[in-house]
């Protein structure tokens, strides 16, 4: 009897009637469909949820529930005096999961790892261009700069030469694109001339092997007995793909799944006030902002900058445009990150304290640009509508406001732009959990002309985060990244306005499941209630 | 017969060909870049945006392009999506099945309903039947479709429990795909309350999609019906005695159906648009919801390929419709 054949049996013994749910087999209602099963070929969340969080390990991992790094396939780490080499003990012992084409004949070992990266490094690597690999992610954390070579001591060590320290390495290798694969595996689909099976029917360390994905409908897992942090509490996992939200609140309901994500912001009352439905929340670590460019009068005046920060009426925003599922951002990390400064006081929202700042500062028949973008994000569910709002307040102090808009592509590209007129709505949400990830790509000087939308260079504040990015020990970095957040404060290149919050709604007899500050979906910890 | 077919035929080619150069140039003429669409606010160097450039082959020009395109088509390579990586053609046969379906299914309630509605609200001109059926089928040519389908789900299964919510079928169910189609793989299965549940998921998208084209039909049949039946043979027929049966359903409908068929084959086209909504309302994993996707992502060889091959099946039905014209009426085949 095939696998296949197997998980059919096991199943319609263990689902009880035809909607009921068993205590064996946990639904999620999925918002999407992934693009593909090799985390790294792809940059959305969705596709990490049913990729690296089931399927996958990494040689660090983050804890659910917090952004510490903790070990994965790699059971303790080493970094060199100059910072430039970082050496990994591997486990021993871990197993990859079987499937009807392929059965290991190995354990997990130093290869698969050297695999792992190599593929995505060399260009010349059998594996680079399969699946049209791009390796945005490997990319766009700047790791093929980073990485001089990745080296095998023995079966159980592997060593990371990098071309600079960098203290976020080892948090970048609990990074989805950082998922380790079966080299083995990757051989033998070679062989058979099908290396496009490594993205399509992927094999894995996790919590979870992959049984089935039928296009835009049902993904189904059957857990890993043999897994090596020990088997998940129940027996199979199912993401039934629901795209629409107010559904996914109908099936919840009704008992066709166990928990589903991104809930509309208007049902939550509702929800919240259900019996039969468990809300969980958390700031999701993500940060929504005005980009004010710093590089054009009056706004390269921070005195500027915080008269108009002081016009804002955040908690309107909130209540209007988040509908209560976000918060108040005061700095430009969120406050799950470590090294959030808490002690800074955020702009008191003062219209006519901030009407006689622009006049000491010279500024009159002040007129500009909001820019809001044409997209939903959970930073900014409705752009148009924060900057409508931002529009009303900046007319009581005597700011006039247009708001433009282009199509996303467009709004990205333009954006960047260094003669860029008008200040930008947009936002950001975090991969790695280190504050390096906000600060430095957000508001570095190397990120001028891209992802530094203020264009603000500041180099009291550049000092920082260098020394921040090259120090190890961690209470330093901490120290750093704090004095970083007082001198954004004072200089107010954006005005800090929202992270959001995230609510994942479940049914009572779901337990154990933790909202990950990530933003990713792991259902590894889940026990069902019978 | 085969020289109408022929002629028929012939006209497809032009056609075929515009639908290549419109699918290619549509997507173009969108503003939005899609590598900078792809990087979204993580953004990439100028560099690495040059790399992804060539290797996409978008710093060609464009009549290169398309020509090259054009090449692929021929040979019935779509090209491979932006997004999954994975060939055009494989996603669409691996999602046009569910469509179909649903398509099927909606359009054979809208005409088993539409059909003889039309006629019973033609001969029973101005009573209650047809002005009861004309307000309905004007609400339901109006209705926004997601508010239905809601309506539907939050009533029927939210707090009647009667249908499921959303999907194809049970979870509890699975098998293998053989044909695409749940209610045939359902009993090919073998397993026991597997088609029922097929049946049963298929009941409100069915009611939602076929609403629109239902109401058109309806519409469209009683005003054919009318005008025939002020034609001098019907007039003749009663003088003659028939049943009003007989006249109502041989004579007068057959002539009337002209119109409606048109309409119906026009009608594949509107079921198409209303797939995109209804499919994502109920989590029907279509072709509907995949080339909206693909529209937002920039994912360009979907898109050209989504349209062209949904364009080739509206002509199909097109041809399907002329060919009908002439069993229906044999003057048209003789002209």
């Amino acid at each position: 009897m095939s696998m296949k054949r197997n998980l059919a049996a096991g199943l319609t013994m263990a689902i009880l009637g035809s909607t009921a749910l068993s205590a064996q087999t946990l639904v999620y209602c999925s918002e999407g469909s992934p693009e593909g099963f090799d985390p790294a070929l792809y940059t959305s969340g969705t596709t990490f949820d049913a990729s690296s969080h089931p399927i996958y390990n990494r040689l660090t991992e983050f804890e659910t529930g917090t952004t510490n790094v903790i070990p994965g396939l790699a059971e303790s780490w080493t970094a060199s005096e100059d910072g430039l080499e970082y050496t990994f003990s591997l486990r021993q012992g871990v197993q990859f999961h079987s499937s009807d084409t392929f059965t290991p004949t190995r354990d997990f070992n130093a290869d698969d790892v050297i695999f792992s990266f190599e593929r995505q490094r060399l260009v010349d690597h059998p594996y680079h261009e399969v699946s049209g690999g791009t390796w945005e992610y490997f990319s766009g954390m700047s790791m093929p700069d980073l990485v001089a070579s990745v080296e095998k001591v023995d079966d159980y060590t592997v060593k990371f030469v990098l071309t600079r320290p960098e203290a976020p390495f080892v948090a970048n290798m609990a990074m989805d694109f950082a998922s380790i694969l079966s080299a083995e595996y990757a051989d033998v689909m070679m062989e058979a001339g099908t290396p496009e099976m490594l993205n399509q029917a992927p094999i894995g360390t996790g919590p979870f092997s992959f049984v089935a994905y039928q296009k835009d409908a049902v993904i189904r897992y059957a857990t890993n007995a043999d897994y090596w942090r020990g088997a998940a509490g129940y027996d199979n996992l199912i993401f039934a793909i629901t795209p629409d939200a107010s559904v996914r609140y109908q099936k919840l309901q009704a008992g066709e799944c166990h928990i589903m994500p991104y809930p509309n912001p208007a049902d939550i009352e509702a929800m919240v006030a259900d019996e039969g439905i468990n809300v969980l929340q958390q700031e999701g670590l993500n940060v929504g902002y005005l980009a004010y460019n710093t590089q054009i009068a009056p706004f390269d005046d921070p005195a500027v900058r915080r008269a108009l920060n002081m016009a804002i009426d955040k908690q309107a925003i909130i209540d209007v445009v988040f509908q209560g599922s976000g918060q108040i951002a005061k700095n430009p990390i969120p406050p799950t990150m470590w090294s959030y400064n808490d002690a800074i006081v955020d702009d008191v929202y003062d219209p006519v304290a901030a009407r006689a700042a622009l006049d000491a500062a010279g500024v009159t028949d002040l007129s500009m640009n909001i820019w809001a973008m044409p997209v939903q994000r959970p930073y900014n569910p409705n752009a148009r509508r924060m900057a409508e709002l931002m529009q009303a307040d900046f007319a009581a102090v005597g700011v006039d406001v247009e708001i433009v808009s282009y199509e996303w592509g467009e709004y990205l590209s333009r954006s960047r732009e260094i003669d860029r007129d008008g200040a930008v709505l947009l936002g950001w949400t975090g991969d790695n959990g280190d504050p390096d990830n906000f600060l430095a790509v957000l508001l570095g000087c190397d990120g001028i002309e891209n992802s530094n939308r203020a264009q603000w260079c500041h180099q009291p504040f550049e000092d920082l985060i260098q020394a921040a990015k090259v120090e190890t020990d961690p209470a330093e970095r901490t120290r750093l990244y704090e004095e970083a957040q007082v001198v954004f404060k004072d200089q107010a290149p954006w005005a800090t306005i929202a992270h959001s919050v995230v609510y994942m709604p479940m049914r009572p007899e779901v337990e154990g499941y933790i909202v990950h500050p990530l933003g990713g979906h792991i259902f590894y910890d889940v026990t069902l209630a019978e | 017969m085969i020289k109408f077919l022929l002629s028929r035929l012939l006209t497809f080619l032009p056609t075929f060909i515009g639908v290549t150069l419109i699918s290619f140039a549509f997507i173009r003429v969108l503003p939005g870049d899609p590598i900078i669409v792809m990087a979204g606010e993580r953004g990439m160097s100028e560099e690495r945006y040059q790399e992804l450039v060539a290797e996409l082959g978008y710093d060609r020009p464009v009549l290169v392009q398309y020509w090259e395109y054009l090449g692929g088509v021929i040979q019935g390579d779509l090209g491979d999506s932006f997004v999954t990586k994975r060939p055009v053609w494989d996603e669409f046969f691996a999602l046009f099945p569910a469509t179909l379906e649903l398509s099927a299914c909606a359009m054979t309630l809208a005409i088993l309903i539409g059909l003889p509605a039309g006629v019973i609200a033609a001969v029973y001109r101005g009573k209650f039947f047809d002005r009861a059926l004309m307000s309905t089928a004007l609400i339901g040519y109006s209705m926004p479709i997601f508010w239905w389908a809601l309506l539907l789900i939050i009533v029927f299964s939210g707090n009647l429990q009667w249908t499921p919510v959303s999907g194809r079928i049970d979870l509890l169910y699975y098998f293998d795909d053989v044909t695409g189609f749940m209610l045939i793989d359902s009993i090919l299965s073998g397993q026991k309350g597997a088609f029922i549940s097929a049946v049963r998921h298929l009941i409100l998208p069915t009611i939602v999609l076929a609403t629109v084209p239902l109401a058109v039909i309806a519409r469209q049949t009683r005003s054919a019906m009318l005008e025939v039946l002020s034609e001098d043979y019907i007039r003749t027929a009663k003088a003659k005695g028939l049943g009003p049966a007989r006249i109502n359903g041989m004579h007068a409908m057959r002539n009337a159906l002209i119109p409606v068929i048109t309409v119906i084959g026009l009608s594949v086209g509107t079921l198409l648009a209303g797939a995109i909504l209804t499919e994502t309302i109920f989590s029907w994993p279509g072709i509907g919801k995949w080339m909206v996707d693909s529209i937002f992502r920039r994912d360009y060889p979907v898109v050209q390929g989504g349209l062209l091959l949904i364009a080739l099946m509206v002509m199909i039905v097109n041809l399907i419709v002329d060919v009908l014209y002439g069993f229906i009426n044999p003057k048209i085949r003789k002209q």
